[in-house]
């Protein structure tokens, strides 16, 4: 494995795997002003400041204060630096017409002094900025040439990490004076074009032997924090991956994506036509994170955060006071304020600084007017990179310009996303309603349902569409149908009571009935018992005579009288 | 523009009576094979043209590496002329005689 030494330059060191070769010399070329001189005093100050390697400034062009000042807007203070003996700066003043040439040199007196820098700080990185001034100075191009090779050389013996500037010659050459020849272990070629009105500043590694390396264009930004390099997309797949759930706050949405809401760091896409609520949607996400004591972060492409702070308020969402704990923070731009690549690396950079757990974009659309379609898809491929990476969620939201909602939206990122909510719409008896459904939901059940997305003041919901023979209706007719609905309830439960009155009279009739037949059973009853009775009384009558009159027979007064009596 | 006046005038009184004293710097890296030439040849020129009338300091930059970055030496054998007139830098080995003396203001065929 070949060493290497870190530049400390963001995204560089992951282009190269680690940084430039260790100990070797490095070229840097590209045409006037994309950077190379910014680029190469980032790597000694880096290098000083970072990694305790003290290094020295060799600058052809540029004098050592004006030097100092043009990194001190950088924050970079590099004569403090050279007083502690971390970085020495060395300026080289050549001027053709001063020097006469009279006959055979060497370019000694550079490697001493070159020698004498390095040795004194004990310097292990060393930048030779527009080492090719040398030809405009000296006009023996055979001795310098000679010279070059040998000063190469030298910087070797000196295992020292050495930036060799120059400029991008005419045709394809590298540079000029062909430096690259001398230089063939590590080639960096800066660009900076302008397309559209925007200018973009591009680096690729030409060359690197004995190592792999990123091969492709990668944009790079200058900004008040020095050079940052974005890789297109990390070289691996190789990402931690959560089954951690997030809420998206809104229960019913919760309850399609199985019931728990979405993965931890995996990315939301929710589009639809204008006026959808895609917004709407993103704020209860962020609400939902907010209230959940995590932090995140809103970057808001339309709206001010003013605005949407009022906006949220009249659907019962509170952000304010979100912004006041600070969870939640705003990041308002109009996507014309730079190029792309600007903002993506404004965003890198605020992520990191507000580690949020969540992310807002709202709405990626508007980032087509700064740049194609191709440009926005690999800069959104990078940011979910990037999120993806660090176990961030994150939510965009499009708009679909078209009105027939494609199964691609015009950024083409649908297939990065892991899920993707879809409102669109719904047109039917002279009215719209909105209606969600969930397009794609990687690794968990989702509900494959056309929801009915209603916003209210007290919020957002969903609800059930109504699917009838008539089809699948929404909104007012949604209720209309359920009136009538009501209404068929009501008119049978009216119907059904009264059939019960009339079989509870019927059986009352049956009752009254029956109570007057017993009745006169009763009374006949009574009358076969009288009569009964009364045969059986005169039988014990005539019994009573019979024994009566058999006693008498006998002759007995007694009995007679009882009969007489009787 | 001072400097300027004075480098023909300066000329002119070489020609006449060797008024000014020529303050030569050298500057040197050890013996190599350019150092050794230049000296031997900045020699001859000076006894030739300016006899008696110049100082001539050999300065070795091996001895003394600071002196590098103050008088801004890239390529040696370095010759300076500090003096009289606008300061002059030559560098080789002094073998082109008629170089020197442009560089050091005598020329004058």
């Amino acid at each position: 494995m070949l060493p290497k030494t870190p530049t400390g330059i963001t995204g560089l060191d992951e282009i190269t795997a680690g940084g430039l070769p260790k100990g070797r010399p490095t070229l840097i070329c590209g045409e006037a002003g994309c950077g190379k001189t910014l680029m190469s005093l980032e790597f000694i100050i880096r290098g000083a400041t970072e990694f305790n390697e003290p290094g020295v400034f060799m600058a052809f062009e540029e004098k050592t204060e004006e030097l100092a000042m043009n990194v001190s807007s950088l924050g970079f203070d590099l004569l403090k630096l050279q007083a502690e003996g971390k970085v020495k700066l060395d300026h080289v003043h050549i001027d053709r017409s001063e020097i006469e040439e009279t006959g055979e040199y060497d370019l000694e007196g550079l490697f001493i002094r070159l020698g004498y820098a390095i040795d004194s700080i004990g310097a292990k990185r060393v930048v030779l900025d527009t080492l090719e001034n040398l030809f405009s100075g000296l006009s023996d191009t055979a001795i310098l040439r000679a010279e070059l090779r040998r000063l190469f050389n030298f910087l070797k013996e000196k295992g020292v990490t050495a930036i060799i500037t120059g400029e991008k010659g005419d045709g394809s050459s590298l540079t000029r004076q062909g430096l690259e020849e001398y230089v063939s272990d590590c080639v960096i070629l800066l660009d900076h074009r302008v397309i559209n009105q925007i200018s973009t500043r591009r680096l690729r590694v030409v060359k690197y032997r004995g190592s792999q390396h990123g091969t492709n264009e990668y944009p790079f930004l200058i900004d008040e924090e020095g050079i940052s390099v974005l890789p297109v997309t990390s070289l691996k797949l190789e990402k931690q991956v959560s089954s951690e759930r997030v809420p998206s706050g809104i229960p019913a949405l919760d309850e399609m994506l199985g019931g728990k809401g979405f993965f931890k760091g995996s990315s939301v896409l929710v589009s639809g036509t204008a006026g959808t609520g895609k917004t709407s949607i993103a704020a209860y996400f962020a609400n939902e994170t907010c209230n959940a004591g995590k932090k995140c972060l809103y970057f808001a492409f339309e709206e001010s955060p003013m605005q949407i702070v009022r906006n949220m308020k009249s659907i019962g969402v509170d952000l304010q006071k979100h912004m006041d704990k600070g969870v939640l923070k705003f990041y308002a731009s109009r996507p014309t304020l730079y190029g792309l690549e600007m903002h993506l690396v404004s965003m890198y950079k605020l992520i990191h600084k507000f580690k949020p757990d969540a992310v807002v974009l709202d709405p990626i659309t508007n980032l087509i007017t700064v740049g194609s379609v191709s440009e926005v898809k690999s800069m959104l491929v990078r940011l979910i990179d990037f999120l993806q990476e660090i176990q961030i969620t994150v939510m965009f939201t499009a708009l679909s310009l078209n009105t027939i909602v494609s199964e691609q939206t015009d950024e083409g990122v649908s297939s990065l996303v892991d899920a993707w909510l879809l409102v669109r719409d719904i047109e039917h008896n002279g009215e719209r309603n909105r209606g969600m459904y969930i397009m794609k939901s990687r690794g968990m059940k989702h509900s494959n349902q056309v929801r009915e997305f209603i916003i209210t003041d007290k919020g957002l919901d969903l609800v059930d569409v109504y699917l009838g023979p008539e089809g699948v209706l929404t909104g007012s007719a949604r209720e209309a149908q359920k009136l009538k609905e009501k209404t068929g309830v009501a008119l049978r439960d009216f119907a059904v009571s009264r059939k019960d009155k009339e079989v509870m009279r019927k059986r009352r009739m049956l009752e009254a009935k029956i109570s007057n037949l017993q009745a006169e059973f009763e009374s006949t009853e009574e009358e076969l018992n009288k009569i009964y009775m009364e045969e059986e009384l005169k039988l014990q009558i005539v019994e009573k005579n019979r024994e009566d009159m058999t006693n008498m027979r006998k002759g007995t007064n007694d009995e007679n009288k009882i009969r007489s009596k009787k | 523009m001072t400097e300027q006046d004075q480098l023909p005038f300066s000329e002119e009184t070489t020609d006449n009576g060797d008024k000014e004293v020529y303050h030569l710097r050298l500057f040197v890296t050890g013996a190599s094979p350019n150092s050794s030439r230049a000296i031997t040849n900045i020699k001859e020129i000076c006894e030739t043209h300016l006899h008696g009338n110049y100082e001539l300091e050999i300065i070795d930059i091996y001895q003394q590496p600071l002196i590098a970055e103050s008088e801004q030496i890239i390529a040696l054998p370095l010759l300076i002329k500090k003096a009289p007139g606008m300061e002059r830098r030559m560098i080789g080995d002094m073998s082109n005689t008629n170089k020197v003396l442009r560089g050091l203001g005598l020329n004058n065929e």
